[in-house]
């Protein structure tokens, strides 16, 4: 071949996004396969396994909803814990104002769409390494590196949802999310007050397991939010 | 599951507009208007606020076991604990776990 097809020319941003996004693939698929067959397990359609994966977007709120409506839980306190559990989005959504506000609505909105932990969290550290960027060029770098998660996102969803009942239960493919979530949290915990957070979060947690479903944890990420609030603002009194 | 799928079709349609809107709320309509420093405090907490939460009755009574303490489980998360802050990287904490769990189950399987 003398003529390339693809532009892989390693000054555009939408394709250094693109590369720096392939690795979280290897998050992505097996923890969509598991919402595949967990999802199907659970009682759902084919067309609803895959309407939560492409209308939602968002794998630990899908697991929580899946979660609370096994436990036949009602449709609102679904909704609520679900929605809650993606409350940290808009902490997400904040923090891309000074470097994407600028941007047309339209890729707002699209950008939006395509905010989730992985492409939050590798775009933000870009931007915060090249304050140079041209906010187009923050659209596209953010637009590429979910370039290579999403289509693995649906179609290992899908992929879940077909082979589900032929994956043998000793895989324990339950627990890789458990694995993620924590692999996810653990390099945020920087500080005292995030120690505290998290030790609230889970103590209370465990504490009201046995509330209605997704109450307990409504309650402790509030008091694990306030917790780690008070702390942080206690610990720079100390310090002034 | 006792939904109709009435029902299930409302979870799936509210839940894609709510989080569509919790992901555009400031970079969408708020935009550069400054917003109380409270509100802004307690927000950065809402990642080590909630997952540990969500996670913390999962480890210690794992659904796949009926709810009784799994060792191998229990390993898994402790090595994707201890990597992470260890190493501050998402992946190796990743790997670090599902190693742990894998490692752990063929012992297991062996012995």
């Amino acid at each position: 071949m003398t003529t390339s097809t693809v532009k892989t020319s390693a000054k555009s941003p939408y394709w250094a996004g693109f590369r720096d996004g392939v690795p979280f693939i290897l998050m992505a698929a097996p923890f969509a396969t598991v919402f595949g067959v967990i999802a199907t397990d659970a009682g759902l359609t084919l067309a609803q396994a895959m309407g939560f994966s492409v209308l939602v977007i968002a794998g630990a709120s899908q697991f929580a909803a899946i979660q609370m409506m096994i436990e036949n839980a009602s449709v609102a306190l679904v909704l609520l814990a679900a929605l809650a559990v993606n409350l940290r989005m808009a902490m997400y959504s904040a923090s891309l104002v000074p470097y994407l506000g600028a941007a047309p609505l339209w890729q707002r909105v699209f950008v939006a769409y395509l905010n989730f932990d992985q492409t939050y969290i590798v775009s933000i550290s870009r931007y915060e390494k090249r304050p140079e960027m041209t906010v187009p060029d923050r659209v596209a770098y953010f637009v590429g590196v979910a370039t290579p998660i999403v289509p693995f996102w649906v179609g290992m969803t899908f992929v879940g949802i077909i082979a589900g009942a032929a994956i043998p239960e000793a895989w324990a493919l339950d627990f890789i999310m458990p694995i993620m979530f924590l692999a996810m949290v653990a390099p945020m915990v920087k500080s005292l007050a995030h120690v505290a957070a998290t030790a609230v979060s889970i103590s209370v947690a465990l504490a009201l397991v046995s509330l209605p479903s997704g109450t307990g944890l409504l309650i402790a990420a509030g008091a694990a939010m306030l917790t780690g609030a008070l702390v942080e603002i206690w610990l720079e009194r100390r310090k002034a | 599951m006792t939904y109709s799928a009435a029902e299930i079709w409302t979870i799936i349609a509210i839940m894609g507009v709510g989080t569509f809107l919790i992901r555009f709320s400031f970079l969408g309509l708020i935009g550069n208007r400054p917003m109380p420093s409270f509100v802004l405090r307690l927000l950065r907490f809402t990642p080590v606020a909630v997952l540990p939460g969500m996670v913390a009755p999962l480890v210690l009574w794992p659904p796949a076991t009926d709810g009784a303490l799994d060792l191998t489980r229990l390993l898994a998360a402790f090595a994707a604990v201890a990597i992470g802050i260890w190493t501050r990287n998402v992946l190796w904490a990743v790997v670090g776990g599902v190693a742990a769990l894998y490692g752990a189950m063929a012992i297991t399987a062996l012995l």
